[in-house]
């Protein structure tokens, strides 16, 4: 019997110390019935991209509040490009100034979250983006 | 190169996306399980369970750094680390990486977390399998870390040729932890957070447990004489292996290298004394067993009109028949 989840990697990169927005996502996450694996606080792109590696993940949540989004996440990316997982979809949540936003779907993340975001509109973009299924 | 090849090359993404195949129970993920069987059997699988707050993640995150930087030549470290799937939703949180941050950027260690999926005994349906991917991709040391649940978790002791009971000072009722069947699972047991207050009461209580289903010495009356016999000169064909039990602080790597040190001296003994063989039969044939009733079952149904079997269902509905009358039944009816 067939059986898929959708997996999901939210990770903390950078030096804030902040977790309860990740946390909050990843329990939503896993109550619309999807397999999170939760990294912890203080991940750099390179441990993020050996976890989504060895956990095969479909999708990666980047928690960013330190306002180094614009040199973590275009790492995330090339490193998960260079590990051959082009496929796997890349959301960002947290403090992301709205000039910047355009910039980081450009480069490849699929969607941008800031304070406020419903849980509901992340669950729905993310079976979207993996299932193909019209948002 | 498909996706079998690779993984015996080395691939880490090859493996990583075999591994998704073999859980989801894909037909292509069983294919290459016939095809990497021929290559399993050379891995040290080794379980770690006990209750929740034990700090079992930390210990396997400290013994897998020692395996790698400490044991020469080194074994690649293969690590899974099961979490519980809520009964509700489906979905789950795998929490164990956040204490293995210390392995990453070894390219010698591959950690895979897993959900239970549902299924009961602290393993998932499928970890059974995702050990021998592993397995045959050539890592030599295999830890498989159990739900927490702390009790009901035999399915590990079938799985493992060496099994890791963790306890820890100070988690309540010493004995209620420890009684529910896990001790005798025990190959080793581990006292982790030693550095805590009730230590020496966990020890002793460990002990004593220990004493009554290892008795070192036979005690009895005969004709009104106390005697005393050794166990060890009772029964020495009996060659038996008494769990030692170790005493860690995983977070600052205390009392490690003795533990990595007993869990070879187990591997020896079991190969020694041919446990090791007894126990690779018995996986194996419970391996074969499980896998024949399912398709015996399976057969059986495809064979069997629905109507007929529902209609027998609907007689031990109304008690009109018995479920043993009703299997011979229905046996019968397909034979004759």
């Amino acid at each position: 019997m067939e059986e898929r989840k959708i997996r999901v990697l939210v990770a903390k990169p950078g030096l804030d110390g902040h977790d309860r927005g990740a946390k909050v996502v990843a329990r939503a996450l896993r109550d619309a019935g999807m397999e999170v694996i939760y990294t912890g606080l203080r991940q750099t792109p390179e441990m993020i991209a050996e976890a989504a590696l060895q956990e095969d993940v479909d999708v990666v949540g980047l928690s960013i509040l330190s306002g180094a989004h614009m040199e973590l996440v275009p790492r995330v990316l090339e490193l998960l490009r260079q590990n051959g997982q082009e496929h796997v979809k890349v959301f960002v949540g947290g403090i992301i100034p709205d000039e910047d936003v355009p910039r980081l779907l450009e480069m490849g993340v699929t969607a941008v979250y800031g304070p406020g975001a419903l849980t509901e509109d992340i669950i729905r973009d993310i079976r979207a983006a993996v299932l193909g299924t019209p948002a | 190169m498909n996706l079998v090849d690779a993984v015996l090359a080395g691939d880490r993404l090859a493996l990583s996306r075999l591994l998704t195949r073999v859980e989801n129970q894909h037909p292509e993920g069983i294919e290459a399980l016939s095809q990497l069987f021929p290559h399993t059997g050379r891995a040290h699988l080794i379980g770690v369970t006990g209750a929740p707050g034990t700090g079992k993640s930390s210990l396997v995150n400290r013994l897998a750094l020692h395996y790698r930087r400490e044991v020469q030549p080194a074994p690649r470290v293969a690590i899974i680390a099961v979490d519980p799937t809520s009964p509700f939703s489906g979905g789950a949180v795998l929490g164990d990486r956040v204490r293995m941050r210390d392995l990453s950027g070894d390219s010698g260690i591959f950690i895979r977390s897993m959900a239970s999926r549902g299924s009961l005994g602290g393993l998932a349906q499928t970890t059974a399998a995702l050990a021998q991917v592993f397995d045959a991709a050539g890592y030599e040391i295999i830890f498989i870390e159990t739900v927490g649940a702390g009790q009901n978790e035999v399915d590990i002791a079938r799985l493992a040729h060496t099994t890791l009971v963790v306890e820890a000072p100070g988690l309540g009722d010493d004995i209620q932890a420890i009684k529910a069947g896990i001790l005798e699972i025990a190959d080793i047991l581990v006292i982790n957070k030693a550095d805590r207050p009730g230590v020496e009461s966990t020890e002793k209580a460990l002990r004593n447990m220990l004493e009554l289903s290892h008795p070192l010495r036979h005690v009895f009356r005969h004709h009104g004489k106390i005697e005393v016999v050794e166990a060890a000169a009772a029964a020495p064909q009996y060659n038996s292996w008494i769990p030692p039990i170790h005493r860690t602080v995983a977070t600052e790597g205390k009392g490690i290298a003795e533990l990595v040190e007993s869990i070879a001296r187990h591997r020896q003994h079991l190969i020694e004394s041919g446990d090791w063989e007894a126990r690779e039969r018995a996986r194996l044939q419970a391996e074969l067993e499980d896998l024949l009733r399912e398709t015996l079952l399976h057969q059986f149904r495809s064979r069997i009109a629905p109507q007929i079997y529902e209609q027998v269902l609907q007689q031990v509905l109304a008690r009109e028949l018995s479920p043993w009358d009703a299997v011979h039944l229905l046996v019968d009816r397909r034979q004759g």
